[in-house]
């Protein structure tokens, strides 16, 4: 980790910005929740709270030029590249007025503005085509870069390996950032992963690799400002462990049968949320105030995006012959 | 007369590729020894495009399958037309992630956001005891997928004219090449533009038999012709060109005409296109047709080695004939 000493720290302004990203996160994750639970919304739905400080730090160093891949478990990773709600809830409600006109869905949504290019159902996909869009970004001669973001349930897959290896002997300017919950699916970190660090894997690879406390912003930001900068000025690829972990299992009313209780309520008690807010405070880089005029902003917005998702109507069956190619197919 | 030059379908590949490559400065073309470094592609079809165009936009790639298609996909997103070569297509199979359920699939998941522009070169064909890895005729499978085109051309000219439209085309497209029609040289225009995908060719007239076929077997119906008009048989030979969007029109209307229909294919029968296009058929003209509709495939078995059991799997000329004739009657 030596290498990341140098890195420079976060401004007041940008810690105030990740926070801002996080809740934003989380207050949408929540709101997805009730809102299945009531059964307005039916989906499908891998929430990622207590992951929110890996995509809001990294998004904090991105513009919308700059893009991302994600997976299912990816929501977080939209909202933090500052994706539009309204979009995100009609498309998660399977509707017209959805990024996709509700033909992607959750596990699919796109939204080329905001630089999310790619969110995939399978495990491990968004990474070879990260390659692709950071090749596109390096003959076209921008500073460009594109997150490939998975978890560590995908370093076990052969696109992963793939991947990096193309990356690096190109020098892309792509990140492979793992966010490491502990979990594939059901399956514990060390039944199914070789090496005790996935960072080490970089290595294989001819890149550097970092393990880094996913939950901590001063960490992440140090290791997501060496990544990116590297990426920026043609020197390739970084491979990013990031350690966290999910609260909330593997999919929306999953048991957790495979973790006791108390490791559970031990990584809840570590929330990176409320402890970042609380030291935002203590350190006077903001407000109380502040950041409950933040989030009472979040919430506004969080609840007319879930209204007019649920308002939209549902597309028409022609759209079955729409987008299957650039022609519409006859009818 | 158009001015022509004669050449082969690889050679009228690399043609596409040249032409292709510069015309649009968007067109890439990526693959395992693809460079002129690693002489050009296994086949030569690529040879001489890096050294006109640069490593940059000709890029050999490591044996890694899903990347290839991968850095294509996302290359596509990013406003480029990648032409990716997997050097043969049984090896898509490790690909298949990325073509089944992402390039075939942005542009609908996305709701028309992302489009996917890529063409899949790819190699195949029975005949040079290559055995069961290396010579599948799988177009039925990509056929099965919404969102794909699939393109299998037979002749030097189609080649050239197809691949020049699959790699403008704005959807992906999986473009076979197979090997019993890449080697026999054909003239082609010299100016041998865009050929539209989905449009079958009637590579001959005739009234009594409909034969439907693409690729390879569409030369090895074409060979059969002769001694089915020694027997009297008037044959109409479509080559459909494109099995997916394939040319209904086209086959049709001839089989309105003759009432009798024959698909031959190097694919496996069963489950193959011909089913498709059999079915069809009898869906649309059940009381004009004066015979069943025949189909003529590979035998529920893997591409054996052995010669003899070769040429047994492929459907040869003298099968062609036999099945025309005995569908006559």
């Amino acid at each position: 980790m030596a290498e990341l000493s140098n890195a420079p720290a976060p401004s007041p302004e940008t810690l105030v910005d990740i926070y801002r990203r996080m809740i934003r996160i989380e207050r949408n994750d929540d709101a997805i929740r009730k809102t299945i639970r009531l059964g307005r919304l039916q989906m499908p739905y891998y929430s990622a709270r207590g992951q929110e400080v890996i995509p809001s730090t990294l998004s904090s160093l991105l513009t919308n030029d700059d893009k991302i891949c994600t997976i299912y478990r990816g929501i977080h990773d939209m909202v933090a590249k500052d994706m539009p709600l309204r979009p995100l809830w009609a498309e998660i409600a399977g509707r017209v007025d959805g990024t996709c006109k509700g033909k992607g869905g959750p596990m699919h949504l796109t939204h080329p503005e905001t630089g999310v290019m790619v969110t995939t159902g399978v495990v491990g996909s968004s990474m070879p085509i990260a390659n692709g869009l950071a090749w596109a970004a390096l003959l076209d001669g921008t500073k460009q870069v594109t997150i490939a973001y998975f978890g560590d349930g995908a370093s076990n897959i052969g696109a992963f390996h793939e991947s990096l290896n193309l990356a690096s002997l190109w020098k892309l300017p792509v990140l492979f950032v793992c966010q490491n919950n502990g979990f594939a699916e059901h399956t514990r970190y060390e039944n199914c992963t070789s090496v005790d660090f996935i960072s080490k894997r970089a290595a294989g690879y001819g890149m550097p690799g970092f393990t880094v406390d996913g939950n901590d912003p001063w960490a992440m930001y140090a290791a997501a400002s060496t990544a990116i900068a590297r990426a920026r000025e043609g020197e390739g690829p970084t491979l990013l462990e990031c350690k966290t972990f999910r609260f909330l299992g593997h999919v929306f009313g999953d048991d957790d049968k495979y973790m006791t209780k108390e490791e559970k309520a031990a990584a809840i008690a570590k929330d990176p949320l409320p402890a970042f807010r609380a030291r935002l405070i203590e350190e006077g880089l903001a407000t109380e105030e502040q950041l409950a005029k933040l989030q009472a902003d979040i919430e506004a917005e969080v609840a007319d995006a879930m209204e007019f998702g649920l308002a939209s109507p549902f597309p028409s069956v022609d759209e079955l012959r729409r987008d299957v190619f650039a022609e519409e197919i006859a009818a | 007369m158009t001015a022509t030059v004669k050449m082969n379908s690889l050679q009228a590949v690399n043609a596409a590729l040249t032409e292709a490559m510069e015309q649009d400065p968007k067109v890439l073309v990526l693959g395992e020894d693809v460079g002129d470094r690693e002489g050009g592609g296994v086949t030569g079809a690529t040879a001489g495009l890096s050294t006109r165009f640069g490593d940059q936009r000709v890029r050999t790639t490591p044996i890694s399958e899903q990347a290839i298609i991968g850095a294509a996909i996302g290359a596509a997103l990013g406003g480029y037309k990648p032409v990716a070569e997997i050097m043969l297509m049984n090896f898509t199979t490790v690909a298949m992630d990325m073509i089944f359920n992402h390039a075939a699939k942005l542009r609908f998941m996305s709701g028309g956001q992302s489009q996917v522009p890529i063409t899949i070169r790819t190699l195949t064909g029975a005949g040079w005891q290559t055995a069961g890895q290396h010579a599948d005729h799988l177009e039925g499978w990509f056929a099965h997928t919404a969102g794909i085109k699939v393109v299998a051309p037979s002749n030097p000219a189609d080649y050239k004219g197809l691949l020049l439209s699959c790699i403008q085309d704005p959807d992906p497209c999986i473009f076979i090449e197979s090997a019993g029609s890449l080697f026999t040289p054909a003239e082609v225009p010299i100016n041998q533009g865009p050929i539209p995908i989905g449009k079958a060719r009637i590579v001959q007239e005739g009234t009594d038999v409909t034969l439907v076929s693409w690729s390879s077997q569409a030369v090895r119906c074409q060979m059969a012709l002769p001694a089915l008009t020694e027997a009297g048989i008037s044959v109409e030979l479509i080559d459909l060109r494109t099995v997916s969007p394939w040319d209904k029109q086209t086959v049709l209307e001839s089989a309105a005409k003759t009432g009798r229909v024959v698909i031959a294919h190097e694919a496996m029968r069963s489950f193959g296109p011909g089913a498709e296009i059999a079915a069809t058929v009898n869906e649309e003209l059940f009381g004009q047709l004066k015979a069943p509709v025949r189909r003529l495939g590979a035998p529920y078995s893997p591409v054996p080695f052995s010669k003899p059991l070769e040429n047994a799997f492929l459907v040869s000329p003298d099968k062609v004939v036999a099945t025309v004739k005995a569908l006559m009657g």
